[in-house]
């Protein structure tokens, strides 16, 4: 066996040292494969990975691991992503050994957004376990080769293990400790919620560093380029957990008519630029919501193309 | 206590619709406390339904009566006597009510006449809140006196998520974040670390998704 846990390209990318960069598409409202290949094109050989949202704000869409596998068929590599809200222990182990058996090998781990937010309120929730049990869950499968009950796996899924972290939910002491816990459970690498706050994100990479986190695994910051001042102020009030600072508005609504996506494009390059230089950042998380096609002059304005080769 | 809200009244005469006589059943316990089902409602609904059939020129004859306790037989044994005098009983009981009437006395119709919500208790007047989940393997303790199982909407055993905004969960600011406070908690008596272990995932056995529960108590068996 090699000496990665998974031998995903982001894990070779981040263990060779190189600024990680990784991308986020949300399959379609539909089984529309042509307009998923269509935005998958734009994200080709611009990131190491590619994060494939599940049923994301609780909004059915294409399964998260059937996008996946029309990925690996592009020849792209999927950051599979799965939330508890909609999976007991039974479906959530079978779907990590489906996704591995079409040749997934990145994995994010989330509790989910709760489904009163999305477009069937209505449903029973699961959460059967929560996000941190899941990463542990991961991990036992992959390291130790066992199912949760204990019984052996015929051939354990060999999967580079994710988990998100939002630095700006409250109360913000305790979101390094959170953090951690994340890390002690198993977690490879972290990708975090859209930083806007850069201030309050340096305060908390410094809580992380000074605890030694960033050494026990690698943390992505998440960047979403903001594309219009409706989008900005949406952002701001209506998503829980969201931090946009005042002047950044201003700065969109002052680039003037016709000039404001521009504008958000140039932010979005700065704020990758400001991560480069923040101790213990081992990559970007770039999720370019509906906007897959602005990431590759993002990527490049930015100075992270072409992508390294491992 | 079990905590229930009323249905409304249109929903009732929908159910008894066609009914001439009809028995309104209320319960000493729990839904008195939560103002719901106890003598006083029983007098407002079967008032309620009198109107409504007058009104409608179809009369109903409505009685009352009140029992100690819906979910003990020996009480149910008391509606013996006159329940044949009715086509209908509604009950104001939790959902225990309705079912132990039915099972006593499986010829009559029995209507449910309330929304059986939680186990929960008062917190202002007039405002109950849901405390306890019944998941049968209590672990309270851990967070400070705070159940995350019935309090969190994702019942997370390690929260709070990123959803947590100040104070307030996700899906409402009407909603309060449990897992805020008691992380709050736990810093103000120094005793954070509690939070820093891992919690294997819960056996959800004892809970309702083990399948209908029982209680043996063998030392009572007679």
């Amino acid at each position: 066996m090699s000496e990665y846990k998974s031998g995903s390209n982001l894990e070779k990318v981040l263990k060779a040292g190189h600024f990680a960069l990784t991308g986020e598409c949300g399959p379609p409202k539909g089984a529309n494969v042509e307009h998923l290949k269509e935005k998958l094109q734009h994200l080709k050989g611009m990131v190491d990975a590619v994060n494939i949202t599940d049923n994301q704000t609780a909004v059915v869409r294409l399964a998260s691991w059937a996008a996946c596998t029309i990925m690996i068929q592009e020849g792209m590599e999927p950051n599979f992503q799965m939330v508890c809200r909609d999976r007991n222990r039974l479906a959530i182990q079978s779907d990590i050994l489906g996704v591995y058996a079409m040749g997934v090998r990145n994995m994010l781990c989330l509790s989910g957004d709760h489904q009163r937010f999305g477009n069937h309120p209505e449903a029973k929730n699961v959460y059967d376990i929560d996000s941190i049990q899941l990463i542990s869950l991961v991990k036992k499968m992959r390291d130790e080769g066992k199912f949760m009950n204990g019984e052996d796996i015929d051939v354990p899924p060999k999967l580079f293990i994710g988990a998100a972290s939002n630095p700006f939910a409250d109360p913000f002491e305790f979101r390094v400790y959170r953090l951690k816990l994340k890390i002690e459970a198993g977690a490879d690498f972290i990708q975090t919620q859209c930083i806007y706050n850069i201030k309050k994100f340096r305060e908390f990479m410094k809580r992380a560093v000074d605890m030694g986190l960033h050494e026990r695994c690698y943390i992505l910051a998440g960047i979403t380029p903001l594309k219009s001042v409706g989008m900005a102020r949406y952002m701001a009030s209506a998503v829980p957990g969201m931090d946009v600072p005042d002047e950044l508005i201003k700065r969109l609504k002052g680039a003037g008519k016709g000039k404001v996506a521009e504008e958000g494009i140039k932010i979005a390059v700065e704020q990758i630029q400001e991560m480069k230089e923040i101790e213990g950042v081992a990559g970007v998380h770039l999720m370019a919501i509906e906007w897959e096609h602005r990431v590759p002059e993002i990527v490049k304005m930015a100075g992270l193309y072409p992508r390294p080769k491992v | 206590m079990i905590v229930a809200e009323a249905k409304p009244i249109k929903e009732i005469l929908e159910m008894i619709n066609g009914l001439k006589r009809v028995l309104v059943v209320g319960c000493k316990g729990c839904v008195t406390v939560c103002n719901v089902g106890g003598a006083k409602e029983v007098a407002i609904l079967a008032s309620a339904i009198r109107i409504a059939g007058k009104k409608h020129h179809n009369e109903v004859e409505v009685g009352e009566m009140t029992l100690e306790r819906q979910c003990d037989p020996e009480f149910i044994e008391e509606l013996k006597d006159i329940i044949n005098d009715y086509e209908g009983i509604i009950s104001l009981a939790c959902g225990v009510g309705p079912q132990f009437i039915s099972e006593r006395y499986p010829e009559v119709k029995v209507f449910p006449g309330v929304n059986t919500k939680f186990i929960g208790g008062a917190v202002e007047h007039g405002i109950w809140s849901e405390r306890c989940a019944g998941c049968g393997t209590c672990i309270i303790h851990l967070f400070e006196g705070m159940c995350p199982i019935a309090r969190c909407s994702k019942s997370l055993l390690h929260g709070p998520c990123g959803g947590s905004s100040n104070g307030k969960c996700e899906i409402s600011p009407e909603v309060e974040c449990i897992w805020d406070k008691i992380v709050k908690k736990k810093m103000e008596n120094g005793r954070l670390e509690d939070l820093l272990t891992l919690k294997p995932p819960k056996d959800w056995r004892s809970a309702r998704d083990g399948g209908p529960r029982k209680s043996v108590r063998e030392e009572l068996v007679i």
